[in-house]
């Protein structure tokens, strides 16, 4: 799709990679400021407890601390930490600080001292008497009558039935599913178990916080949405938008962990309190039960089929839980349906949803954002009916899957917490993401092989996925670009660059459009004072949305430069072209530093201008993941051979980068399939904040990787690009549940699929053999 | 505590600091300047926080400051020669290994001296290098292609 294009569509190296290889202060905490103190959050050792008595008065008198919160000395101010667009489609059910806790690791009080040892030592000079509830664990025992109520506060608003411990219920369907059932040959029904994953971003949450020498709250901090921070920050802490600043450097990964309002709060009031810097920055264990995780789901899917493999209708029933507060609670769970059964063109599909509360570290975005869950069920029992009705699942795919011109009716039921908009495709790879993904693994061959003597059993198994390209309706962004002396050019944006390397992109697309080299984009991102407005970071939503204003700005800015060469060149606008750092026309061309010099000393012009952008479709990317594995029948270890992922995102603004979040996605979605878990105890203690015993892939483990970009030409994306850096997770689940199926003939519907998962199905499966035997 | 001295050399610059004997490697060298040194876990389990320690790769989160009196300690700041890459950092560029960049540091001086040591490894041997980083961004295909790479340009 480079065709013609200088930058875009081209491998240039990451806009601000030789700092990153060399070391250089990049990340929120290299900074170093006098006077810094370390801010620390006393974690509720309970699940459900009241405060009944605290006494801040010891850490207090301690030397070298400078300030302690409470509940008592702070507002008290409902608000939802999910960073999202004004109104938060998600509840306010969360405080500052509160005198009740509801999870393991909620927030108890804060601190700020001269040392991190003092401040663990006031910490544990603050005097706490509980009065200890009943905790709600199991999200299945969450709406019984009689459950502990976990939001009994009254001033909470936007709870569907905080009686019930219910954050949000979803129903919603096109068609007559009941019709469509009658209408079908054959009824599939299963329950599908997922768990709570984390994020893991290898930077912690980290936020620093200072007032500027006019008195204004600076919040330096690792976040996907700068400006949601900063109106949620002047909400709960009750002062002006226009006193904050919100600063986001590089961010050490987020994963939607970090599209969260989540130490900026506090970490303000501590400097609020201190009059002095304060910084709080998460250890990993922490991070691990006092940041976020992945909604863990129970889903129930049942779909009807014709004879002949053709899906009639579907439907999905989930109970999800959001933990203690409603973070993103029936955002992420409205996905799950809208996102997922949409893949299949059924006439008739209906999705209903109960979030519910449990007293468990909190649930938030995380990449997929409800999809992976959705798919793990839809895709392997989708597999289950194809082996059931003897097609072969990639020809049962081909058959049943949306097309290019189909229209996503559920779409329109399904938005971000409320009615949509109805979507419709008009790119899509996916019959060539299947087929090549299909010839990478061997599909053919190794469906058609013979079961291996021995205990190493191989398989193939496959799934298709799609996501969004930011939210329709709701996302939204804006670019500003200036030119300076030199011809190159200030690109001012408050997109957030999560790691995956937004900042080249966006780069990548200003340069293209105006027709100069990388190296003349200079971009400052994520600054709340600098840069225009963005939603930040989530959905899938920079390259398409951000990308979409930055390209508007860019236009609008060329018309400018070539208005200017017009005048200096004495030739029409219409005979000049932009490209290679200069204008041209026949016979004649204009530098882009000569074009500046003029503008700016002889015209006393500032070529300059911005564009805000947003849309009213999603137009979603396309993925087929095949997994080769080997699954040893005496340990019941699964080891995936071979991943091969095939996605259509569009144009790929960078291949390698593109490439790049499609291998990242794969390596989380292994760890969701097999491995990764954060076990709670019986009272909502976590037993595994660590990566000793929260395994996640690394070097080592990780199979031979196949990337495929199936490119397309989207019309509604900036040089028909869509999106790429969440679809690729959700497929591995599945897919690698299909392959052990079809290694060993088990089905797995609960994740991770462990090692004495595997062996005790085996085990189980034989002692039916045998029984049949006898 | 009571202050101590510690000697050593960093990036090839003699260095003594004063610290708390109880200080960990990790937080001196973030308190000197050497942002390229990461903290990941506190743990030993990232390796985010590499260093090399007499040429060999090490967590600095795990090490007492005054455990490296006398040693020669490379980070991040000291591979590239001036303005001039090693060539592992010219591969990590150019491959697109490098995502949010956070654990990036530790893989290229993990590679390094495994290139130090071993010229021309096969890819088992750069994973089994890379084994002791965790990365969240790359699924590694990216980082180990780049140090393979950078390992026939060596040649």
């Amino acid at each position: 799709m480079s065709s013609g294009r200088t930058v875009v569509g081209h491998n240039v190296r990451k806009v601000e990679g030789v700092k990153l290889v060399t070391g250089g202060p990049a990340f929120t905490d290299d900074i170093q400021l006098p006077g810094l103190l370390y801010g620390k959050i006393l974690p509720s050792p309970y699940a459900h407890a009241r405060i009944k008595r605290i006494d801040t008065r010891k850490a207090k008198a301690l030397p070298g601390v400078h300030a302690v919160l409470t509940y008592k000395n702070v507002p008290r101010v409902p608000h939802t930490t999910a960073g999202q667009a004004w109104p938060e489609p998600s509840p306010y059910d969360t405080y500052l600080l509160d005198s009740k806790v509801r999870f393991v690791g909620d927030r108890v009080a804060a601190v700020a001292a001269e040392s991190r040892a003092i401040a663990e030592k006031a910490l544990r000079l603050i005097e706490v008497e509980y009065d200890v509830l009943p905790a709600v664990l199991d999200m299945e025992q969450a709406m019984a009558p009689g459950a502990a109520v976990i939001h009994d506060e009254p001033d909470s608003k936007g709870i569907y039935d905080a009686s019930r411990n219910i954050a949000g219920y979803i129903l919603r369907g096109i068609g007559d599913v009941d019709q469509g059932f009658r209408d079908s040959d054959r009824i599939f029904e299963r329950e599908y178990r997922t768990q709570r994953q984390q994020h893991c971003p290898l930077e912690p949450h980290i936020t620093i916080s200072w007032l500027d020498g006019d008195g204004r709250l600076v919040i330096r901090t690792s976040t996907q949405v700068p400006y949601h921070s900063r109106r949620q920050v002047a909400m709960i802490l009750q002062i002006p938008v226009s006193r904050i600043h919100v600063i986001k450097p590089r961010m050490g990964g987020g994963f939607g962990g970090k599209q969260e309002m989540l130490l900026e709060d506090i970490c303000g009031a501590l400097a609020l309190a201190a009059r002095r810097p304060v910084k709080i920055e998460y250890t990993r264990e922490e991070e691990f039960y006092m940041a976020r995780t992945r909604h863990p789901q129970i889903l129930r899917m049942k779909m009807g089929v014709k004879r002949d493999g053709t899906i009639l209708a579907s439907q999905l029933t989930v109970v999800a839980t959001t933990g203690a507060y409603g973070s993103h609670s029936t955002t992420v769970q409205g996905n799950t349906g809208s996102k997922v059964l949409p893949l299949y063109r059924a006439e008739h599909m209906r999705f209903e949803c109960h979030v519910v509360y449990t007293n468990t570290p909190v649930a938030g975005a995380f990449r997929g954002y409800g999809c992976p869950q959705g798919f793990f069920a839809q895709e392997t029992l989708v597999d289950e009916i194809a082996n059931d009705l003897g097609i072969d699942p990639v020809e049962f795919h081909r058959q049943n899957v949306i097309r290019l011109g189909d229209t996503d009716r559920l779409s329109a039921q399904l938005g971000e917490g409320k009615e949509g908009l109805p979507r419709i495709v008009r790119s899509c790879g996916l019959p060539e993401c299947l087929d090549r993904a299909a010839a990478a693994i061997g599909w053919t061959g190794k469906r058609q092989a013979l079961p291996a003597a021995g205990h190493l059993k191989r398989g193939v198994g496959m799934a298709c996925t799609m996501q969004g390209s930011g939210i329709a309706g709701i996302d939204w962004a804006s670019a500003f670009l200036k030119m300076n002396e030199d011809g190159s050019f200030f690109l001012q944006t408050g997109a957030a660059d999560v790691g995956g390397g937004a900042d080249t992109v966006l780069s990548q697309i200003a340069a293209e459009t105006l027709g100069v080299s990388l190296d003349k984009i200079v971009i400052t991102s994520g600054d709340t004072d600098t840069t225009p407005f963005d939603v930040g970071a989530y959905a899938s939503s920079t390259t398409i949305i951000s990308g979409g204003a930055v390209k508007k700005a860019a236009e609008k800015v060329r018309e400018q430069v070539l208005r200017m060469a017009a005048k200096m060149l004495d030739t029409p606008v219409e005979n000049l072209t932009c490209g290679d750092n200069r204008v041209s026309a026949v016979g004649k061309s204009a530098t882009m530093t000569e074009i500046a010099l003029h503008s700016m000393y002889k015209e006393k012009t500032q070529i300059m201008d911005g564009a805000s952008h947003f849309n009213t479709d999603s137009p979603p990317p396309f993925c087929a993941t095949f997994a080769e594995v080997e699954v040893d029948t005496e340990t019941g270890k699964v080891r995936v051979l071979h991943m091969a992922t095939a996605v259509d995102p569009g144009t790929a603004i960078n291949p390698a980068q593109a490439e790049g979040q499609v291998e990242g996605a794969v390596a989380q979605g292994l760890g969701y399939a097999l491995t990764e878990e954060l076990v709670l105890d019986g009272a909502g203690r976590p037993l595994n904040p660590n990566f000793l015993d929260y395994k996640i892939f690394g070097a080592k483990d990780m199979p031979k990787l196949t990337t495929i970009l199936v490119e397309t030409d989207e019309p509604l994306g900036p040089y028909g690009a869509k999106s790429i850096s969440e679809v690729p997770i959700n497929g591995p689940a599945p897919a690698i549940a299909n392959a052990i199926f079809h290694a060993i003939g088990v089905r797995f519907r609960k994740l991770p699929i462990r090692p004495e998962d595997v062996l005790r199905a085996l085990r189980e499966k034989e002692t039916v053999a045998d029984d049949q035997c006898v | 505590m009571k202050a101590m001295e510690v000697r050593l050399n960093v990036n090839g610059e003699a260095k003594q600091w004063t610290i708390a004997p109880g200080d960990l490697l990790l937080d001196v060298l973030r308190r000197e300047g050497y942002f390229g040194v990461k903290r990941g876990c506190e743990a030993g389990e990232c390796g985010a926080c590499t260093v090399l320690l007499d040429g060999k790769p090490i967590n600095s989160c795990l090490m007492f400051a005054a455990q490296a009196e006398g040693a020669d300690v490379l980070t991040i700041e000291g591979v590239a020669h001036g303005s001039t890459l090693h060539p592992l950092q010219e591969a990590f560029l150019d491959h697109g290994a490098v995502q949010c960049g956070f654990c990036t540091p530790a893989m290229i001086l993990n590679a390094k001296a495994l290139l130090d040591r071993k010229p021309h490894p096969s890819e088992e041997e750069v994973r089994e290098a890379l084994a002791g980083t965790y990365c969240r961004c790359t699924g590694f295909r990216k980082p180990v292609e780049a140090v393979l790479a950078a390992a026939g340009a060596k040649r």
